[in-house]
């Protein structure tokens, strides 16, 4: 009787897998029943991609539902702690964030910008390095690591403010040289596994690995909180973990590569919603 | 009805679905059952009149939305029957309490989750649910 | 200590039954993880979490490291006239969070 209870278990297994993988087609993301999120948005013609889907498409329904109302998605204690961090004078120069940026709501539209390029360092800029800039030129105060709870507090707040707005990320002009590195970091196979990103994200997402569902690989909802580690995550940390998964030696956060590749996947969802903060697996 | 050779066989896969449901209800682990003696103080324990709801599958086992409901109760276990330690949290509802609430836990493994309630009249209820956890290839 | 958010409608009916959102930031620290020197992290949770409405019990809740890290608690119960609901979480260090949130019978 044993082996048919587990013969049974193993079918229902089996059943609830493949109801996992095509369950949520006509979910729609709407936030707090007022905030309607674009979730799925037309490619381009050039596009490798038949239609540009977010990743909150490809998780179960009671982890999309941590996304759709404010106080379930668990990001908001983070943005919390980001307010205060916003208000809080630090540094030599006797200063907040606030002490120049009256009102965070100001920053509308940057996530949906970023990376860009900066004129001064002629490198791209991420929400981690506007952020650092600030702190270091105009406040006199020690730069936060690119992955550590307070930056990812400060980028979950900053980006939040631009939910909802689609992703225009430029591609051309001065940042043309960047986007061409990170295309080509995107399709280069690295590591153990000799895989690119292509292969998971492009090749093959909606399938499972595993019990994975495998998802584009789009970051409009970074930071994103991830039921795994049950913190705000940023957009360069899953690249690293990305590559520690096909066994390959990460680039460094804030590196000129992952920028690059930043700008390139960032640019691959022009036309989704910004979801900051999300939430994935 | 005759009882022609394909009828029986209807008749007797649907028995067999039929028996094997309350099978697949749950054999708890002697840790767990410890547990619920400890709650019920050995007092006969009995289905229905309490529900549990999770995922069919938990994307991840360190976050596991679980859902419980048993109206009228004074007090609800729940238990994690293949955690290292099955104890997940106890509530003990006032006149105003409603018997429910949603909480997050963590998973160890594929395990039946399992909610007790004392009802009101002194009684035990319980339910148990299967949530398989997922290994996954990167989210995991 | 932990910082808590909490969901709590300001006004009810006499008699309507009301829903309450709580979530604590914290690590919920099992005791059964291994840092990087290879020794046991020890164990430190909210062991508990109590609601009182008017000083009536609404609800109280042991917790156990099976709860998830940041811990989400919702609840309901019947708001029998205007009163506080006061809601406090115990860490195992002995230190406590309170919110206290008043809801108004029109």
């Amino acid at each position: 009787m044993k082996k048919f209870t587990k013969t049974l278990t193993c079918v229902l297994a089996l059943s609830a897998i493949t109801t996992l993988a095509i369950a949520n087609e006509d979910a729609e993301l709407i936030i707090n029943e007022e905030l309607k999120i674009s979730t799925k948005a037309s490619a381009p013609a050039d596009s490798a991609l038949d239609e540009l889907v977010s990743g909150w498409r490809f998780r179960i329904k009671e982890t999309q539902a941590l996304q759709m109302d404010d106080f379930d998605n668990p990001s908001f204690i983070f943005i919390e702690q980001g307010e205060e961090l916003f208000a809080k004078v630090d540094g030599t120069e006797g200063k907040s964030c606030a002490s120049c940026h009256e009102d965070v709501g100001s920053f509308k539209g940057l996530r949906a910008a970023l990376p860009r390029h900066n004129s001064s360092s002629g490198k791209l800029d991420t929400m981690e390095t506007i952020v650092n800039n600030c702190r270091t030129e105009r406040m006199g105060a020690e730069p936060w690591k690119w992955s550590k709870g307070k930056m990812t507090a400060m980028t979950s707040l900053i980006s939040f403010q631009s939910r909802g707005m689609p992703m225009n990320v430029k591609v051309d002009g001065n940042v043309a040289d960047a986007y061409k590195m990170g295309e080509e970091l995107y399709y280069t196979r690295v590591g153990q596994l000799d895989m690119s990103c292509a292969n998971c994200h492009e090749d093959n997402y909606g399938i499972m690995i595993r019990a994975d569902h495998l998802s584009q690989g789009q970051i409009n909802g970074f930071p994103t909180y991830r039921l795994k580690n049950a913190k705000m995550n940023s957009i360069h940390a899953r690249f690293k973990g990305c590559m520690k998964n096909i066994r390959a030696t990460p680039y460094k956060e804030g590196s000129d590569e992952f920028r690059a590749l930043e700008l390139y996947v960032a640019s691959r969802g022009n036309g989704l919603s910004v979801e900051s903060p999300s939430v994935r697996n | 009805m005759s009882l022609t050779r394909r009828n029986a066989l209807v008749l007797g896969s649907a028995a067999f679905v039929v028996t094997l449901v309350p099978l697949h209800a749950f054999a708890a682990s002697e840790k767990t059952m410890a547990d619920i003696k400890a709650f019920s103080g050995g007092a006969a324990v009995s289905n229905g009149g309490i529900d549990l709801t999770t995922p069919e599958i938990a994307e991840n086992g360190n976050t596991v939305p679980v859902q419980f409901s048993a109206p009228g109760a004074k007090r609800v276990m729940i238990l994690a029957d293949g955690n290292p330690s099955p104890g997940v949290g106890t509530f003990n509802f006032g006149a105003l309490g409603d018997a429910s609430g949603s909480i997050r836990i963590r998973l160890a493994g594929t395990q039946d989750v399992v909610a007790i309630a004392e009802m009101a009249d002194g009684t035990y209820v319980q339910i148990a649910k299967t949530v398989k956890v997922t290994i996954g290839g990167c989210g995991g | 200590m932990a910082k808590a958010r909490v969901k709590v409608p300001k006004t009810a009916a006499a008699g309507e039954l009301v829903t309450i959102k709580t979530l604590v930031n914290h690590k919920m620290e099992s005791g059964r993880r291994k840092g990087k020197d290879g020794k046991v992290i020890p164990r430190k949770i909210i062991n508990a979490f109590s609601a009182t409405f008017g000083g009536e019990n609404v609800v109280s809740a042991k917790f156990e490291p099976a709860i998830s890290t940041n811990p989400y608690f919702q609840f309901s119960f019947t708001v029998p006239s205007t009163g506080d609901l006061v809601m406090k979480w115990t860490d195992d260090d002995g230190s406590t969070v309170e919110k206290t949130k008043t809801i108004t019978v029109a």
